[in-house]
């Protein structure tokens, strides 16, 4: 067994128990933490297959902003895992019993998959030659050449999301006091204040 | 990537950027208050669009390395989304101002919306195909929750986003599988490596993936559960639209992908979407009769009508693609006059949507009440009336091509349907005296009320040319 073969199966295991115990822990940060754990294995499997850019991208995306923001969710919102896990447990069997069958149907579909004759080819000419281009360069070409349509039209899918958050959430209050800065820079001294001349022992 | 590659999606582009345009013109001019306008404008500028996509003349041409077509099909398709997008926000303009919904972002993700259903109809990649489909879906999750302080229309924004996020993950998993099998997301690639006759098996888990995630976006039993809840609690004008628009879309997007990219294995997924057509038509047609809710029978008539279009799909020939989209332009022209009628429903200011509180109307408003029932009429299928045409062609094509049970089938579903239709001309004309309903009616409201129900009467002369423009589409399409 070769040192690739052993990180591999090293990241491998670890990926798989990292997202078997987000599912089943108890406490929601731990969950959270075992997610993090489950990312950076899986961006050492992409170290390993040579797609360096996006093992990064896996680590400064996913473990530095998402996973983060996940930790402020679960910690910031009242949210009662226990009772969530507990309705969990009613539909249990019934999902499993999906979940097998849905298994086994795949597992037959898969058993005697085959690709089509041409399908090496075909794959092969999207992507630029690994020898030649670097994947962070290649990825470039991809997103921003080949496939500008599908990336302007996820910008339009992102802004469209945007909108829904605004349009569902923004509440304007009227009767809500607001620091207006410029108000508070021009305000006149002279109107402002008024100076009395309070003499002493008699009070204003 | 050319200057020629951006020409193709021309319309897009305009439409996109017009409506960035338009968020910063309302944002910065005024917020609500600009809503009438923005909805006037982006109106305007999609039957302007409609008419230059309709009229810039034939060919077919590919962009982007293949990834969007404009062929004849997806102009149709375009034309009749642009126009029925048009209508529909304009007649629900009056009633969103007098029910504190008028927003000014409403037309604009309309609009943006209306972008994603253009890009479905011309996709022909996977990719695009999931892009175009999500821009469309995100976009009516929104709209479907727009009346955020009621209880019900929130519940229809989150149950069809979560069940709409269901069907999205079915769908990518088929085309994960079909990619697999394949080697590439392209329609033109992927059916020149399925062949001819014999399909593998894990090809045909894709495409039954597929077809399960866009059977759910055309709410076809069983993927329907969300349909009546939705169209129930939305606000009105947003159920007219999701009658109208994302129907020929979804249609046309299901089209697309299993003539362009499955048509050399037709016999897999006819039998699947004669099955799909099947129970849609029969569920359609009998749970509507229990339902006092003109919104929730509106939800299964729709559910039954897509079970008719999926019939000419179904049958796999140019004449069956053809009765599709003659279907689809008839049940679209019909559903924006209904909506137009029932968005005009009232008693004292509040909306109703009870069809007993329509007793009597026709000594109020008869010629309204003529106009209804018309329409309920051609929603039946009523012989001397356009939709009974469109019913003929699909029942035409499904028995040319073999599948005259399915016919049967259709006509016998059609005729339990058309009970429930005739209820509401009954209730309209001998009903009991008792607490009506008053209509109030916008112009532009009333004009597409009389318009879909003087289409359904002398459409009968020629469809209009519907019936020309839909052959020479559906031969782009197959070939």
């Amino acid at each position: 067994m070769s040192v690739a073969d052993f990180a591999f199966y090293v990241f491998a295991v670890t990926t798989l128990a990292g997202g078997l115990f987000t599912v089943v822990s108890r406490n929601p940060v731990h969950s959270v933490l075992w997610l993090i754990l489950a990312f950076i294995s899986a961006a050492g499997l992409f170290i390993l297959l040579g797609a360096e850019f996006v093992a990064m991208l896996l680590v400064i995306v996913y473990v530095g902003a998402v996973a983060v923001l996940f930790l402020f969710v679960v910690m910031m919102l009242d949210v009662d895992f226990a009772e969530l896990k507990g309705e969990m447990v009613q539909y249990m069997p019934l999902g499993l019993l999906i979940g097998v069958i849905i298994l086994l149907e795949l597992g037959m579909a898969i058993g005697v998959w085959q690709f089509a004759d041409l399908a090496p080819e075909l794959r092969q000419a999207v992507a630029p030659d690994p020898q030649e281009v670097q994947n962070t360069a290649a990825l470039g070409r991809l997103i921003y050449d080949d496939y500008i349509l599908l990336f302007q039209l996820a910008g339009l899918v992102l802004l469209v999301a945007m909108i829904g958050a605004i349009v569902l959430t923004l509440r304007h209050r009227p009767y809500i006091k607001r620091q207006d800065v410029l108000a508070q820079m021009y305000r006149d001294p002279a109107k402002a204040l008024e100076l009395k001349d309070v003499k002493p022992g008699q009070g204003l | 990537m050319t200057s020629a590659d951006f020409t193709l999606v021309l319309p897009e582009v305009i439409l996109a950027v017009f409506a960035m345009g338009a968020l910063l013109f309302g944002v910065y001019g005024g917020k609500d208050k600009t809503a009438p306008i923005l909805t006037w404008t982006t109106a305007g500028l999609m039957v302007a669009l409609g008419a230059w996509i309709g009229l810039s003349g034939e060919g077919s041409g590919s962009a982007f390395g293949g990834m969007i077509v404009n062929d004849g099909f997806a102009r149709f398709a375009k034309v009749t989304v642009l126009l029925s997008a048009a209508a529909v926000i304009l007649m629900s303009e009056s009633y969103m101002e007098r029910h504190g919904l008028l927003r000014f972002e409403y037309p604009l993700i309309i609009a943006l919306a209306t972008v994603g259903m253009m890009v479905m109809v011309s996709a022909a990649d996977l990719m695009t195909l999931y892009m175009g489909l999500e821009l469309q879906s995100l976009s009516l999750y929104v709209v479907a929750s727009l009346r955020r302080d009621s209880v019900k229309s929130t519940e229809a924004g989150l149950k069809y986003f979560v069940l709409g996020a269901l069907s999205s993950g079915l769908l990518l998993y088929g085309a994960s599988l079909v990619y697999g099998f394949a080697g590439t997301t392209l329609f033109a690639g992927i059916i020149e490596v399925a062949g001819e006759g014999e399909i593998s098996l894990g090809l045909l888990f894709g495409l039954v993936f597929l077809i399960t995630g866009l059977a759910f976006k055309v709410s076809a039993v069983p993927f329907h559960m969300w349909t009546p809840d939705v169209y129930e609690g939305s606000p009105t004008p947003v159920t007219a639209f999701f009658a109208a628009a994302p129907k020929m879309a979804a249609m046309g997007l299901l089209a697309r992908v299993l003539f362009d990219a499955f048509g050399g294995v037709s016999a897999e997924w006819s039998q699947v979407l004669a099955l799909l057509s099947l129970v849609s038509m029969f569920l359609g047609a009998i749970a509507a009769i229990g339902q006092r809710n003109i919104k929730r029978l509106m939800a299964y008539s729709s559910i039954a009508h897509m079970g008719f279009a999926l019939m000419g799909l179904a049958a796999g020939t140019v004449a069956g693609v053809q009765a599709m989209l003659i279907y689809m332009v008839i049940y679209v022209t019909m559903n924006v006059g209904t909506f137009a009628f029932i968005l005009s429903m009232e008693r004292d200011g509040q909306p109703v949507t009870d069809i007993d509180s329509l007793r009597q109307f026709s000594k109020t408003e008869p010629l309204k009440a003529l106009a209804v029932l018309v329409l309920m009429f051609s929603l039946a299928g009523v012989p001397p009336l356009v939709s009974f045409f469109g019913k003929f062609y699909v029942l035409t094509a499904a028995v040319d091509a073999g599948l005259a049970w399915l016919a049967i089938a259709g006509v016998i579903a059609s005729v339990i349907g058309a009970f429930y239709y005739l209820r509401i001309v009954y209730f309209m004309y001998f009903g009991d005296e008792g607490e009506g309903v008053q209509s109030a009616m916008s112009p532009v409201a009333w004009v597409c009320l009389m318009a879909s129900a003087g289409i359904m009467v002398l459409g009968v002369i020629n469809l209009f040319g519907v019936g020309g423009a839909a052959m020479a589409a559906a031969s782009a399409l197959v070939n």
